[in-house]
């Protein structure tokens, strides 16, 4: 029985929805995000129910991710960036969360689709650019010609920088996407040659508590990633070149 | 490949706006203000009890030097006390000295006196005791019944004569 490796990434209705001709069905992508959600607030909320002065291991652990992702803010943008900590913090949970859920077996990982993530990196572009509007004006315009360069090489210069500026929303949602879907792909494989190959099938499955393991890490790589590519660009948002 | 089957990209659009808004709200209205307050409750605590410790060194130091200063005070009170004590001891001890070396050569004086007085007498005695010596001796060599009185002068030249 071959088994068909991109069938995980198969969305399926749950609950059909359609509201004005359009299919917004409740699906196991769906799902997902809601888990996300679910286990980013529960974690944090249970985590933080004490509120001890001296944390508890879940205590740490929260705070260590707070503390990540703030003095990653920090590091990055300084700290004209933290009114955005929020958003910046959202974002990283829910790729995190969608990394890592997916990592477990039978679930279904949002990040793989490159519909899901080019939304999300869209909505950074597209924050990032209101972000830079909104402190610096029209003079925002100047990111896409270099100060100090000749006015006649505008010409070329500036349909680059444009093109540059809206080429970090695909580099951003291509980049997580291909690495889920090879990730799990690469996974599906090795696991399909455990029961062909019978007794030997534990040669493979060796090779997938290893994979799993490169892939959870590659998980949490590709959510700091993320996260601190939309640092990068809040940053130059704010402080123009 | 699923990921470019355009029916799911509308319920996954929607979906993802409507859990990412929650996530978001959810984030900054509750869970990320709650770790924040625990962290800088404790950055506060921390700077408190550092600040504390702080006063508390300088409050320690200058107990110390209060009483480093008390202590140099009274080191230097009782070293005049002692000086003090000492130098009229020392007064003291001298006049005692000279007092009792004067009383001392005054008895000396007076025992020299004595003794002076004693051998004179002594002296004045033995031409006597000697011409009774002699009678003595010449009453039992020659029998004859000797006046000492008589001797007393011969004696006295004799003596004169030696030299005693």
């Amino acid at each position: 029985m071959a088994i068909n490796a991109l069938e995980q990434f198969e969305v399926r209705p749950i609950v059909p929805i359609h509201v004005g001709g359009i299919d917004i069905s409740f699906s196991n992508s769906a799902l997902y995000m809601v888990a996300a959600v679910v286990v980013s607030t529960v974690f944090l909320s249970a985590a933080m129910s004490k509120r001890a002065l001296i944390p508890g291991r879940l205590q740490s652990l929260a705070e260590m991710l707070y503390e990540f992702v703030a003095g990653m803010l920090k590091e990055n943008v300084g700290d004209a960036g933290r009114k955005y900590f929020p958003m910046i913090f959202s974002i990283f949970m829910f790729v995190l969360c969608g990394n890592v859920l997916g990592q477990t077996p039978y679930s279904f990982t949002y990040t793989s689709h490159i519909i899901v993530n080019g939304a999300m990196a869209l909505g950074v572009i597209a924050m990032v650019t209101v972000v830079g509007f909104a402190k610096h004006g029209i003079g925002f315009l100047n990111t896409f010609l270099p100060s100090g360069a000749p006015p006649l090489t505008a010409v070329i210069i500036v349909p680059i920088e444009v093109f540059s500026y809206f080429a970090r929303a695909f580099s951003l949602s291509v980049r997580l996407t291909a690495n889920m879907l090879v990730g799990h792909i690469m996974l599906a494989v090795v696991a399909s040659f455990i029961a062909a190959l019978g007794v030997f099938g534990f040669i493979p499955f060796a090779g997938i508590v290893g994979l799993g393991v490169l892939e959870l890490g590659i998980a949490c790589l590709q959510a700091y990633i993320f996260t601190v590519l939309s640092c990068i660009y809040l940053h130059d948002a704010l402080h123009l070149h | 490949m699923p990921q470019f089957d355009p029916t799911s990209f509308a319920s996954q659009l929607f979906w993802l706006a409507v859990t990412f808004i929650t996530l978001y709200v959810l984030m900054s209205k509750v869970a990320l203000p709650r770790v924040g307050d625990i962290l800088e409750e404790r950055q506060k605590r921390i700077s408190d009890d550092l600040d504390m410790a702080e006063r508390l060194k300088s409050e320690t130091e200058a107990a110390i030097a209060a009483y480093e200063k008390a202590l140099a005070e009274a080191r230097s009170a009782a070293q005049a006390e002692i000086s003090r004590v000492m130098d009229a001891n020392a007064a003291e001890a001298a006049a005692r000295h000279k007092k009792l070396e004067e009383q001392l050569s005054a008895k000396i004086t007076e025992s020299e006196e004595h003794i002076h007085a004693a051998h004179r007498e002594a002296m004045a005695e033995v031409g006597g005791i000697a011409a009774e010596v002699a009678a003595a001796i010449v009453e039992r060599i020659a029998g004859v019944k000797a006046d000492a009185e008589g001797l007393a002068p011969v004696v006295e030249a004799i003596a004169k004569e030696r030299g005693i």
